[in-house]
Parts: C-alpha cells; sequence; structure tokens
C-alpha cells in the first residue's frame, strides 16, 4: 500500500503545470520523431540529451529532465505506427512489424481503422506496463541492494549474453559489435592503478573513455541517416486516409471487438521482453506479432490487414519501452539503446543509477514513474487529435528533414561534450556504422557496452581482487568470500543462466544437425 | 557482398590484433616489458592491459570465425550476390557522406553555424531540388535559431572557427541577444518561423505558375 501513496505523490507531482507542460512538448516530440522514417526513439533522445541541463536550470528539478526524455520515448513508440501505416516504412525499427498489417488495411483504404488501433493498443500496452512496472520495481530495487560486486559483474554478463541467445543476430557479429563497445569505454587510463593505457597515436582526445552519447549519435544520428537514404531511395507513397468522429469511434469498437486478443498479449509479452537487455521494443513487438498469428483462430488473415495483427506489435512496443526502463532504474542497466541514452541523462544530471535511487531519490523516482502513466494518457489524446496535423508532416520532404538532423547531429555532440574530437568521432563512427550495417552488424550491442564497459571492469577486477584471482566467486555458490562459510546463490545463479544464454545457439547448431528438425523460423528477428 | 564480408573480417581482425598490441603497452616510466600488464598481478588480481586485452582477444576470434562464414558462404551477406554499395549507395555516399565530412571540417575554419549554413543550401537547393527561396531561408533560419539556443539560451558556444568571425560578428551577436530578455528571444524565434513559413508558401506559389 505504500507503494500507491508513492505513486499517488509521484502522480500529483507530473501533474504540476510546469511538468505537465513539459510532458506535453516531450510526447509532442516524441510523435514527430516516431513519425518521421529514419528517426527513432534512440536519436530523439540523443539528440536531444543536451537539453537537458536546460530543463534543469530552468525548473530547478531533477525529475523534469527525466519526465521529458521518457515523454519523448513514449511519444516515439505511438509516432512509429503512423509512418509504418501511412507510407508501408517502419517510422523507427520498434515499428517494422506494424508494417505488416497496418499496410495491408491502410491499401484497403482503412488506413483510419489501423491509426486508431495503433493509438488505442499503444495506450493499454503502456498502461498495463506501467501497472506491472510500480509493482515490480520497488522489490527489485530492494534485492539489487543487496548485490555486490560480483552479483552485478554476473548482471552485466547476462546482459551482454542475452545479445547472443537471444538477440537473434548474426552471433559473431553480435560479440564483435559488444566487443568494440567495451573496447571504447576502456580507452583512456585504467581506473584502477591509473595507468594509461589505449591512447591512440597520443592523442588528448583519447585520454578518457569515448563519451556513449558519441557513438549514439555517429551510430543513430549520421550512420542511421544514411542508412535510410541508401534503402528508401526516396521513393514513398502516402496511403490516404479519412479522418472524422464518427470513424474513430466506429474505429474504436472494431478495435475492442477484434483486436483485444493481440492488445493483451503484446501487452504482458512486450514487458517481459523489455526487461530483457538485449530485446527492448524492436524484438518485443516481433515477438507479440508472431504470438498474436499463432494463438489467433483466423491466422489467414494476418498479413492481410488484421487488427489483431495492428494491436500485438503496437501494444508490445509501448509495453517493452516501459519494460525496458525497469532494469535501467532499478539495477542501472539499460534494457534497450534508448535508455542507455536516459542511464546517461542520469549520469548527467549527477543521480547515480542503480537500486539506491529509490531509496535515496524517491523524490526524483516517484513524479518520473507517475509521469509514465501521465505521458501515455497525453501521447493516446495528442495522437488521436492531431492525426491529420501528423498526416501532413509526414509530407515534409526527407530533403529538408536529413540536412536538420545532420547538423543538429553535430551541434548536440559539441553541446554534450566541448570537443571537435568527439564531433569528428561521431563522424567516423557513422560512417563506420553504416559500412557495418549494410553487413548485417547489429549495433544496438554495442551502444549498450559502452555505457557498460567500465562499471563491468571494475566489477571484474574487483571481484577477482577479492577472490584472489579465481572464479568460482562467480560460478560457485560455495566459494569461500571472507572466511565465514556461508553460500552465495544470486551471482552464481545469474552468470550460469549467462553462460547457457550464449551456449544456446550451439544447442540449437546440435539439435539441427543431429534431430534433423526443422530451423527455427526466423522471421520475425529483426 | 561476400568480398566486402571477408574485407570487413579481415580488417576487423587486423583491429583486434592492433588494440591488443596497444593494450599491452607500458608507460615509459614504470619500465615493464610489454604485455607484462595483461594477466594476473601478484595480489591475483588482473591487471590494467587485461581486460582490453581479452576483450579484442575474443573480438579477434570471432573476425575469424565470420571471415570463416563468409569464405563457406554461410551467412546471408556472403550468400547474396549483390554488390556491397550499389550506384545508389555510391552516390548516398559521394552527395550526402562528404558535405557532411565538410560540414564538419569546415567548422575549424569558418564556425560551426556558416557550416551549417552551407550544407543547408548545399542539401535543399542542390540535393533536394527546392527553391532558392526556401533554400536560402532555411540555410539562414536554422543556424539563427540554433545559435539563439545554444550560444544564448543554454550558454553553450559551439565553435566559432579560426578566420576570425568571431570577433568580428558573433560578440556583437551575442552581447545583443544576451541583452534581450526572455519574451524577446521567444519573439526571435517565432520571427524565424515566420521566414520560414513566408519562403515555404512564396517557393509553393512558384512551383505552382
Amino acid at each position: 500500500m505504500e507503494v500507491l501513496g508513492l505513486l499517488l505523490d509521484g502522480i500529483l507531482i507530473a501533474l504540476e503545470p510546469a511538468n505537465l507542460l513539459i510532458c506535453f512538448i516531450g510526447v509532442v516530440i516524441g510523435l514527430f520523431v516516431g513519425a518521421m522514417p529514419g528517426l527513432g526513439s534512440v536519436n530523439g533522445v540523443a539528440i536531444l540529451l543536451p537539453t537537458i541541463f536546460f530543463i534543469k536550470q530552468s525548473t530547478g528539478s531533477d525529475a523534469a529532465p527525466m519526465i521529458f526524455l521518457a515523454a519523448i520515448y513514449y511519444g516515439a513508440m505511438y509516432g512509429g505506427a503512423i509512418s509504418s501505416i501511412m507510407l508501408g516504412i517502419p517510422g523507427a525499427s520498434t515499428a517494422v512489424a506494424t508494417t505488416f498489417d497496418g499496410r495491408p488495411l491502410a491499401l484497403k483504404g482503412r488506413a483510419e481503422q489501423a491509426l486508431v488501433t495503433a493509438a488505442l493498443a499503444s495506450f493499454i500496452g503502456g498502461t498495463i506496463a506501467n501497472i506491472f512496472f510500480t509493482g515490480f520495481a520497488p522489490p527489485l530495487a530492494s534485492v539489487a541492494l543487496k548485490f555486490g560486486n560480483p552479483e552485478i559483474f554476473a548482471l552485466m554478463l547476462l546482459a551482454f549474453a542475452t545479445f547472443v541467445g537471444l538477440g537473434g543476430d548474426d552471433i559473431p557479429k553480435t560479440i564483435i559489435s559488444i566487443m568494440l563497445g567495451l573496447v571504447c569505454a576502456s580507452i583512456g587510463f585504467d581506473v584502477i592503478e591509473g595507468e594509461p593505457r589505449l591512447q591512440f597515436f597520443d592523442l588528448t582526445g583519447f585520454s578518457r573513455p569515448i563519451n556513449f552519447l558519441v557513438l549514439a549519435i555517429g551510430v543513430y544520428g549520421v550512420g542511421e541517416m544514411l542508412w535510410t537514404l541508401h534503402t528508401t531511395r526516396g521513393d514513398t507513397e502516402m496511403s490516404k486516409a479519412d479522418i472524422s468522429l464518427d470513424k474513430i469511434k466506429a474505429a474504436a469498437g472494431n478495435t475492442f471487438r477484434e483486436g483485444w486478443k493481440g492488445t493483451s498479449i503484446g501487452s504482458s509479452l512486450g514487458f517481459f521482453v523489455g526487461i530483457l537487455p538485449a530485446a527492448g521494443a524492436t524484438p518485443g513487438s516481433l515477438m507479440s506479432y508472431g504470438v498474436a498469428k499463432m494463438t489467433s483462430s483466423k491466422p489467414h488473415e494476418f498479413g492481410k490487414g488484421s487488427i489483431d495483427g495492428v494491436a500485438a506489435p503496437e501494444a508490445a512496443n509501448n509495453s517493452a519501452s516501459t519494460g525496458a526502463m525497469l532494469p535501467m532504474m532499478t539495477l542501472g542497466i539499460p534494457g534497450s539503446p534508448t535508455t542507455a541514452v536516459l542511464l546517461t541523462g542520469l549520469v548527467l544530471l549527477e543521480l547515480e543509477p542503480g537500486p539506491r535511487l529509490f531509496q535515496d531519490q524517491p523524490d526524483f523516482v516517484w513524479p518520473v514513474i507517475g509521469s509514465f502513466y501521465i505521458s501515455n494518457v497525453i501521447a493516446v489524446l495528442v495522437n488521436l487529435a492531431f492525426i491529420p496535423l501528423f498526416l501532413w508532416m509526414l509530407r515534409m520532404p526527407f530533403t529538408i528533414l536529413a540536412p536538420i538532423i545532420f547538423i543538429l547531429s553535430t551541434a548536440g555532440v559539441y553541446a554534450a561534450t566541448d570537443s571537435m574530437f568527439d564531433v569528428w568521432l561521431m563522424f567516423w563512427f557513422g560512417l563506420a556504422a553504416f559500412m557495418l550495417r549494410i553487413l548485417n552488424y547489429p549495433l544496438a550491442p554495442a551502444a549498450l557496452a559502452i555505457v557498460l564497459g567500465g562499471i563491468t571492469e571494475a566489477k571484474l577486477r574487483q571481484s577477482l581482487q577479492w577472490s584472489d584471482g579465481s572464479f568460482g566467486i562467480f560460478f560457485n555458490p560455495f566459494f569461500d568470500r571472507d572466511g565465514s562459510g556461508s553460500t552465495y546463490w544470486i551471482a552464481p545463479i545469474i552468470a550460469w543462466i549467462a553462460v547457457i544464454l550464449i551456449l544456446m545457439p550451439l544447442f540449437q547448431v546440435i539439435k539441427r544437425r543431429f534431430l534433423r528438425g526443422p530451423a527455427r523460423p526466423s522471421h520475425w528477428q529483426g | 557482398m561476400r568480398i566486402a564480408e571477408i574485407i570487413m573480417a579481415i580488417a576487423l581482425a587486423a583491429l583486434s590484433l592492433a588494440i591488443m598490441y596497444k593494450a599491452g603497452e607500458r608507460p615509459t616510466w614504470s619500465g615493464e616489458a610489454r604485455f607484462s600488464n595483461v594477466g594476473f598481478g601478484d595480489d591475483g588480481s588482473p591487471q590494467g592491459g587485461f581486460w582490453p586485452f581479452w576483450v579484442c582477444a575474443i573480438m579477434f576470434l570471432c573476425s575469424i570465425w565470420v571471415l570463416v562464414n563468409g569464405i563457406l558462404k554461410v551467412s546471408p551477406p556472403a550468400k547474396s550476390g549483390g554488390p556491397y554499395l550499389d550506384r545508389h549507395g555510391v552516390n548516398v555516399l559521394l552527395t550526402v557522406g562528404v558535405p557532411v565530412f565538410l560540414l564538419v571540417l569546415l567548422t575549424d575554419y569558418i564556425s560551426m553555424y556558416f557550416s551549417m549554413a552551407i550544407f543547408l543550401f548545399y542539401y535543399l537547393f542542390v540535393l533536394g531540388r527546392h527553391g532558392i527561396i526556401l533554400s536560402s531561408a532555411m540555410a539562414l533560419v536554422m543556424p539563427f535559431w540554433m545559435f539563439l539556443f545554444f550560444d544564448i539560451t543554454m550558454t553553450r558556444t559551439l565553435p566559432k572557427g579560426t578566420l576570425a568571425v568571431e570577433d568580428g560578428i558573433y560578440v556583437p551577436l551575442g552581447n545583443f541577444f544576451r541583452s534581450l530578455d526572455g519574451a524577446m528571444i521567444g519573439l526571435c524565434f517565432l520571427a524565424g518561423a515566420a521566414v520560414l513559413v513566408a519562403a515555404s508558401r512564396l517557393s509553393k506559389r512558384g512551383e505552382d505558375a
């Protein structure tokens, strides 16, 4: 019951005029960012990260900047559906699955049905996930408070292992991506002994770890833009949508009649997939689409304009984005690239992410959680009310949007780091990301690894110092840590799950080779 | 595509070896031999070079794995017969990638705002084939907004370049705008928006005619 009281207080603070305004602006920016092809929640949040200083300065609260960033994240999840449906191009990778049925519905002349279903399913998915979040976060944080160095290292190992085991991308390429991120984070100085290391060519820019933002904006600003220009070839065709109040009402009715199953699958599955560090909203929505199709009584309608097929991925991507916040807020491990940016935001605001946040900063945590509920309500209202406006904005030529993104990326990196060296680094990262992306190298693992790299190394070395160099401290519950003879189960359990996840692809190869079973269907593994 | 996959794998393998070599480097004052820091120290815990060295060792092994997959035609890019970058892809790199490079390069000389203006004008007018009115308006208003936002409102000054435009242009401009209050700055933002709207109206009319 204590949680309910805290949540209510949080919601009341989130409803204060200043916070409400920030939330509204964030949601509108998010909707726009999500709706524009090539721009997703990561790009939006990363490019706008420097504004948090301004927001903090003008409101004087730590919560307001986070409310702003989280609102962009939510808005983007709603917005992604708009271009998926109207242009047939996913507005963000999180809305890929929405094109499968949203686009056919639009081509049948029922674009408004798809848009309304997407908005309502998103709202329900987001709200259910918020309730889960409120229920799970405080107990998880209090368990995590007892974590020592070995436990935290095991958690990091699990985060990387989920990429390998569940990411669905080429395995060696995923590992290369993770390792690239880890190396970038270890440049500069050895944090424990203070010895300089990896200072390439003795450049002063390499005397500190590479800033996460530099990599994120390079990859998701410059690289992603080049990629979008390369793949869409600039030709898009927009469907017509006929929006009126009566049509919206009818479409809402259809959504509840025909889309309830997809919505409920997406809402619940999305949340739990979102919690996994590797996953985030993209696999969450693709998986929910797959499950909704598998369990549907009319699977043949999927891909031809099924309402369930729009509802499932849209409910899931909103639900997963809240799910991804859970490990970010309670453990300090981001569940998706966007939450990695939010985590960087926390650090910039001089808040220490992790379980202590709930204990030490309740004035920060609960208003932010309260704002999740508020942004959801704002997002669905704004989305439904301004559908015509967003359709008009989608007519904005890409040749105007693209250069704006490029200059925002450049200015954003400089504003955040005050270094031209980092701007150059951002450019080269963007170019490299573009080249790697063509060859199917996943880049989200690198973005997460650069955030987690420093802490992973520190915890590994501190744990090994403690155990005199024995890895038993991670894997053996009976390992004697302090001579007291007590047993520690948490780290070994997490570490062994991580090992199993890393080996999972191997099991599948063996199964396929020897049991001659059919290969796993992989159409949903983006 | 297969060739590109193989070349990229070799490049990544070479990169990992180079970083492994670099990770083993000790500062001259320590007087220790190369690679003496990639193992466990006397206290049993790993030393400074341990982490980057072994992380890159794993990266090296995976690059070899990708290389083998490429040679055996196992991975999808290796199976695809298409070119790595078709003519359109090369075009994107030349017409967009190179200008972004110049955008960053020119920042050091003529300041980030001027560099942005040139980039925007090029992109809109040359690449986007928009009218000259709209292109010029965007090239003027966007850097103006950025200036108001970064230099004035957030007091995070963007680079002004070495060609001494700083004293002549930015100092008086900065002094002028800093003397205004919040509401006036807001009005300046709106004025920029008005210019953009007017320009897009004008260029639309041009297209109709």
